[in-house]
């Protein structure tokens, strides 16, 4: 399985385990961010890293918790090709449909000022995004992005 | 002078109100950040409401949804809100979901301190 040859490639790896409150979107992020650091991403790397978790990691405080008490999961995997892999994962409400949710400008929180680009922006600054859920028992958010690889324009 | 706040400073002339914006923009801060935006806007009701983004260090989504509410406020008070000297980093955001196609947009690129019109 391609899965286990990556695996054996595996340099280090962290888990993190917060409860679900705001203050720790930016804990997540800059603890991601500096984890892999390892890998000397690139700035732009590094800021589209800390962005899709900051994504990751809102969705489970704002909607798969609800501003209820629960705690979301993250870990982060790299790799010797210089593969960095986040898993940000939550107990909560999950998602009825996870198609229809990763459309642009899809939210079910209008009232809350959201813009509906969480999956947007996540898709778009990794290389890979997977989603899978499960009614009323969570949410899994699988990032991966190759470092050394960005044909950024900027 | 700039008038600071503790995660915003204000400078009004007659109907122009420059607000620069500091640190990260994300769902935790953008609650509070919304509401003190939306006091000020409603007391001084400016024609024109400059957001000043240079000292912007990180902004996700949830920026996005506090940019388009302050945009909505600003044409429901019969004006205008300017996103001014985003960096390449919010401009990609601001590409992504579509907004950099309808908001109005100055100094795109332009170093955070120099050419400062407001000081
Ligand atoms: N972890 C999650 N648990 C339950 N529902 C979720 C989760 N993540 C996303 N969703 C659902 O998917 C929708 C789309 O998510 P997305 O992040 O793209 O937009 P948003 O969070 O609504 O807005 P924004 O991220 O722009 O503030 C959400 O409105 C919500 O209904
Ligand atoms: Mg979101």
């Amino acid at each position: 399985m391609k899965q286990d040859k990556r695996f054996k490639n595996e340099i280090n790896r962290m888990s993190l385990q917060m409860p679900a409150i705001s203050v720790n979107e930016g804990m997540a992020r800059a603890a991601v961010a500096a984890f892999c650091a390892q890998l000397s991403p690139d700035a732009t790397e590094l800021a589209d890293i800390k962005c899709a978790v900051s994504e990751a990691v809102t969705n489970c405080i704002v909607h798969a918790y609800k501003n209820r008490k629960g705690k979301f999961y993250i870990t982060v995997s790299l790799f010797a090709d210089r593969t960095v892999q986040i898993a940000v994962q939550d107990k909560g409400c999950g998602i009825p449909n996870v198609k229809a949710a990763m459309e642009p400008l899809y939210t079910t929180d209008a009232a809350g000022e959201r813009s509906g680009m969480g999956f947007t922006v996540m898709e778009n600054f990794m290389d890979r995004l997977h989603v899978t859920s499960r009614q009323g028992k969570g949410t899994l958010v699988l990032l991966s992005k190759r470092l050394g690889r960005s044909t950024e324009e900027e | 002078m700039f008038k600071t706040e503790y995660h915003f400073e204000v400078k009004k002339r007659d109907w122009l109100l420059v607000v620069r914006l500091f640190g990260e923009i994300d769902h935790h801060g953008a609650v509070t950040l919304r509401e003190d935006l939306d006091r000020l806007i409603l007391k001084e009701r400016p024609r024109r409401l400059v957001l000043d983004l240079s000292l912007i260090e990180f902004m996700d989504s949830a920026g996005l949804g506090l940019l388009m509410g302050r945009y909505r406020l600003m044409q429901d008070i019969g004006g205008v809100m300017v996103l001014s000297r985003p960096n390449q980093r919010i401009m990609k955001i601001l590409r992504l979901s579509g907004m950099e196609r309808f908001m109005e947009i100055e100094g795109v690129g332009a170093k955070g301190e120099q050419e400062d019109e407001a000081r």
